[in-house]
C-alpha cells in the first residue's frame, strides 16, 4: 500500500525523464497526460480508504491524509485537463512559430516536473520537505513563465521568480523556528518537522517562538498563493505563461501553497490559540480581496482579469479558513476543485483567443460566441462558474463560505467580502460580455481550436456540471479533511 | 575546543557576517559586492564548523565545509560571471535611497533584530542564540537591499544574503535542520541563482542591460 503514496511523485518524473530523452513528441505529452490522470487515480483510491486515519510510505516522509487525497484530486483532475489541452497547445505554438523545438522540449520536460513537485508538496510529512517541494515549483515554472522569450514574459519571469523566492525563503526562516520550538518540546531531530509529530507536541511548543514562526510561514505561502503584501507577481506570470500553464499556475499551484499553510495552521492554532493565525488570515484576506476586486475593475487586459479573479479566490479562501469551522473548510476545498477546474476553463480559452489575435486586449476581441461557439460557450460556463452562480460548485461553496463566516461571529467579514466579491462580479460580467457578445469588427481572423484543447474544455464543462449537480463522495472526503484540521462545529 | 574559545570564535564569525552585510550597503561597485558576499558565505561556513569541532560533531563539520565551498566560492563565482565585462555592468546605478540614510536604515533594522528575536534568546539561552540577532539583521538588511537596488543583479546578491541569513538562524538556534531539508533548501537555492543568471543574460540580450528601470511593461 505504501507504493501508492510513490506514484503521483513518480509517474510525472519518468514522464519528465522520458520527454527529457525522446524530445516534445505526441508520445511523451500522453503519457505525460498519463501520468497526471495516474495523480488522480491514485488520488481516488487514497479516498476511499482514507476514512482509517493517516496512511504514511516511505518509512514516514509521506503522509496521505483526507487533506492531501482531496489535494492529490485537484492537482490530477486540473493536471490531467492540462497536459491534454498542451498537445494541441503547443503544436500551433510551433506551426505558428511563437516556439521553436527547444522551446517545446523544454516545456515537455518541465511540465511534469512542476506536477510532481506539486505531489510532493502535498503527500510530505515533513513539513521541512513540503518547503523544498514547494520552492521546486517555483524554479520549475520561471523558465515555463518565460516560455515566449519576449520583453514581457522576461520582466514577468524575473518579478516571479524574485518575490516568491524572497517569500518562500521567509517560509524557510518560519520552518527554522518552527524546528527550533519543536526541538525543544521534546521531539528528536530527525522527525522533529513531521506533521504528526508537531500536532502531538503542539501543546509543549513555546508560543512566543511559534507565533514568530507562524508570522513568517503567513507571510512566506502567502507570497506563493497570491496573497497580500507580494502578490505584485502573479497577474504578470499568470498572463505571461502559456494558456496550459496558467491554468495549472492558477487553478492548482496557488492553492498547493495555501494546502502549506492549512498543514501548519493546524498545528499553531493548537499551539496558541485560533485567534494569532485567523486574524493575519482575515487581515490578509480582506486586503487580498480587496486589491483583486479594485484591479479587476480597471482591468483591459483578459488574461490578467483572470489572474486577478484567482487572487480574489484565494482571499476568499484565506478568509474561509479563518473562519475556521467544519463547514468553512469543507467549503473551501470545494472552492478550490471547482475553481481549479474553472481557471482551467478560462485560461485555455483566453490561450485560443490570444492565438488567435496575438493580443491580449479585451477591446481587441468581440463577438466570440458568433465567431467560434466552442471558445464562447466554454468561455462563458467558465466565468458563470466564477461569478458563482449556480448549477456550479461555486454557487455551493461561496454560499457555504458566507454562512461559516455568519456562525463564526464574523458578520462584518462576510459584509466586506461579499461587498469585494460583489465589484468583482460585475467587473467579469462587464468585461466577459464585451468580448463574448459585442459585434465583431468585419475581417476578424476565424478562431481556430485545436482537437485536444476542445477534447479538454469539453471534459471541463462536464466535470464542472457533475461536480455542480453532486460532489458525491468528494463530499466526505472534504469533511473528513476539515475534521483533520480542528474544524469542529 | 574551550568553551571560552568557542563562544569567542562563534561571535567573531557572527560579527563578521553582519559587517559584510553592511558594507554591502555602502558599496556600489558589484564586483567588490560580489567579494564582500564570498566573505559573508566564509564568516557563514565558520559557524557549522565551530559548532562541529566544539560538539564533536562529524557530519556538522561536513555540512560545515559543503556551506563553505557552496556560499564562499561557487555561488560567488556564478555571480562574478553574471557581471560579464560590460563596464556599465560593473555600478549600481544611482540608488533609490543615499548612502547615508541607507546605512542609518541598516542601524535601525538592527536594532529590530535585537527586538524580534528576543522569544528564541529567552526559550534557549546559549552562546549560539545569543548570537542570532545578528543573523537576523542580515535577513532584514538583505530585504533592504532588494527594495532599494535598481540592478538585476543587486537584486540577487540580497536574494543570497537573505538565503544566507536564513541558513546562519538556522545554525545558530538548532545547529542546522535534518539533513534532507538542509540538502533540498540548498539544492533549490542553487537552483534558484542559476535560474537568476541565465535570466540576466536572457535580459541583457533582451533589453541591452539588467537596469530593472526598463521593466515598465506589465502594469496594472
Amino acid at each position: 500500500m505504501n507504493i501508492l503514496l510513490l506514484v503521483p511523485i513518480l509517474a510525472p518524473l519518468v514522464a519528465a525523464a522520458l520527454a527529457a530523452v525522446l524530445g516534445w513528441r505526441r508520445l511523451t505529452a500522453l503519457v505525460t497526460v498519463l501520468a497526471a490522470l495516474s495523480v488522480l487515480v491514485t488520488g481516488a483510491i487514497l479516498g476511499s480508504r482514507v476514512g482509517s486515519g493517516p496512511r504514511f510510505g516511505i518509512g514516514n516522509l509521506l503522509r496521505a491524509d483526507a487533506l492531501s487525497v482531496t489535494m492529490l484530486v485537484v492537482i490530477g483532475t486540473v493536471g490531467t485537463l492540462a497536459t491534454w489541452a498542451s498537445i494541441g497547445y503547443i503544436e500551433a505554438e510551433l506551426a505558428h512559430r511563437h516556439t521553436d523545438r527547444k522551446g517545446a522540449n523544454l516545456y515537455g520536460v518541465l511540465v511534469p516536473i512542476f506536477l510532481a513537485a506539486m505531489a510532493l508538496a502535498v503527500l510530505a510529512n515533513n513539513i521541512g520537505v513540503m518547503w523544498v517541494a514547494i520552492e521546486a515549483t517555483t524554479v520549475a515554472t520561471a523558465f515555463l513563465v518565460g516560455h515566449r522569450r519576449t520583453r514581457a514574459a522576461l520582466e514577468a519571469t524575473w518579478k516571479y521568480v524574485v518575490i516568491c523566492s524572497v517569500g518562500i525563503a521567509l517560509a524557510f526562516l518560519g520552518t527554522v523556528l518552527l524546528y527550533f520550538a519543536s526541538l525543544h518540546a521534546g521531539a528528536s531531530s530527525g522527525n522533529a518537522l513531521n506533521v504528526d509529530v508537531l500536532l502531538a507536541l503542539a501543546n509543549r511548543l513555546d508560543p512566543a517562538v511559534t507565533r514568530l514562526a507562524a508570522g513568517l510561514l503567513l507571510l512566506g505561502y502567502g507570497a506563493k498563493a497570491g496573497l497580500v503584501p507580494f502578490h505584485t507577481w502573479l497577474a504578470d506570470a499568470h498572463s505571461q505563461a502559456p494558456a496550459p500553464v496558467s491554468a495549472l499556475m492558477s487553478g492548482v499551484l496557488l492553492s498547493v501553497a495555501f494546502y502549506a499553510l492549512l498543514r501548519v495552521k493546524s498545528v499553531v492554532d493548537l499551539a496558541v490559540g485560533t485567534g494569532f493565525l485567523r486574524t493575519g488570515l482575515l487581515i490578509v484576506g480582506l486586503l487580498t480581496l480587496l486589491i483583486a476586486a479594485s484591479l479587476l475593475v480597471v482591468q483591459t487586459d483578459f488574461k490578467r482579469m483572470l489572474a486577478y479573479s484567482s487572487m480574489e479566490n484565494m482571499g476568499l479562501v484565506a478568509v474561509a479558513a479563518a473562519a475556521g469551522t467544519k463547514l468553512a473548510i469543507a467549503a473551501l476545498l470545494l472552492h478550490v476543485l471547482a475553481h481549479g477546474i474553472a481557471k482551467t476553463l478560462v485560461f485555455l480559452g483566453a490561450g485560443q483567443l490570444q492565438a488567435t489575435h496575438d493580443s491580449t486586449q479585451i477591446s481587441d476581441v468581440a463577438g466570440v460566441l458568433a465567431r467560434s461557439p466552442m471558445i464562447g460557450v466554454t468561455f462563458a460556463v467558465g466565468l458563470v462558474i466564477l461569478l458563482g452562480l449556480p448549477p456550479f460548485a461555486m454557487f455551493a461553496s461561496e454560499l457555504s463560505i458566507s454562512r461559516a463566516l455568519a456562525d463564526a461571529g464574523l458578520g462584518w467579514v462576510l459584509g466586506a467580502a461579499l461587498l469585494f466579491v460583489v465589484i468583482a462580479f460585475a467587473a467579469l460580467v462587464r468585461n466577459g460580455s464585451r468580448m463574448l457578445l459585442g459585434t465583431p469588427e468585419p475581417g476578424s481572423p476565424a478562431i481556430v481550436v485545436p482537437r485536444s484543447v476542445a477534447a479538454a474544455l469539453v471534459a471541463s464543462v462536464v466535470l464542472s456540471l457533475a461536480l455542480g449537480l453532486t460532489a458525491g463522495p468528494l463530499l466526505g472526503l472534504f469533511q473528513t479533511a476539515a475534521t483533520l484540521l480542528g474544524g469542529t462545529q | 575546543m574551550t568553551q571560552a574559545t568557542y563562544s569567542g570564535v562563534l561571535n567573531l564569525a557572527a560579527g563578521a557576517f553582519l559587517l559584510a552585510a553592511v558594507l554591502i550597503v555602502w558599496r556600489r561597485e558589484l564586483r567588490s559586492i560580489v567579494v564582500l558576499l564570498a566573505w559573508q558565505g566564509l564568516a557563514l561556513g565558520v559557524i557549522p564548523l565551530t559548532e562541529g569541532i566544539y560538539q564533536d560533531d562529524a557530519p556538522l563539520i561536513t555540512v560545515g565545509l559543503v556551506v563553505l565551498l557552496l556560499r564562499a566560492v561557487a555561488l560567488p563565482l556564478l555571480l562574478a560571471r553574471a557581471i560579464g565585462t560590460e563596464a556599465h555592468e560593473r555600478r549600481e546605478s544611482t540608488p533609490l535611497v543615499n548612502t547615508t540614510t541607507s546605512l542609518l536604515i541598516t542601524a535601525s533594522l538592527t536594532v529590530l533584530a535585537y527586538a524580534v528575536t528576543r522569544p528564541i534568546i529567552a526559550l534557549d539561552p546559549s552562546p549560539a542564540t545569543r548570537a542570532v540577532p545578528a543573523a537576523f539583521a542580515v535577513i532584514l538588511i538583505a530585504v533592504f537591499v532588494m527594495v532599494s537596488r535598481r540592478r538585476a543583479l543587486s537584486q540577487a546578491v540580497g536574494f543570497m544574503m537573505l538565503d544566507n541569513g536564513i541558513a546562519a538562524t538556522a545554525f545558530l538556534i538548532t545547529a542546522g535542520v535534518p539533513v534532507i531539508v538542509e540538502l533540498g533548501a540548498s539544492l533549490d537555492v542553487l537552483f534558484a541563482v542559476l535560474v537568476l543568471g541565465l535570466l540576466t543574460g536572457h535580459m541583457r540580450r533582451t533589453f541591452g542591460g539588467t537596469d530593472l528601470d526598463q521593466l515598465r511593461e506589465l502594469r496594472g
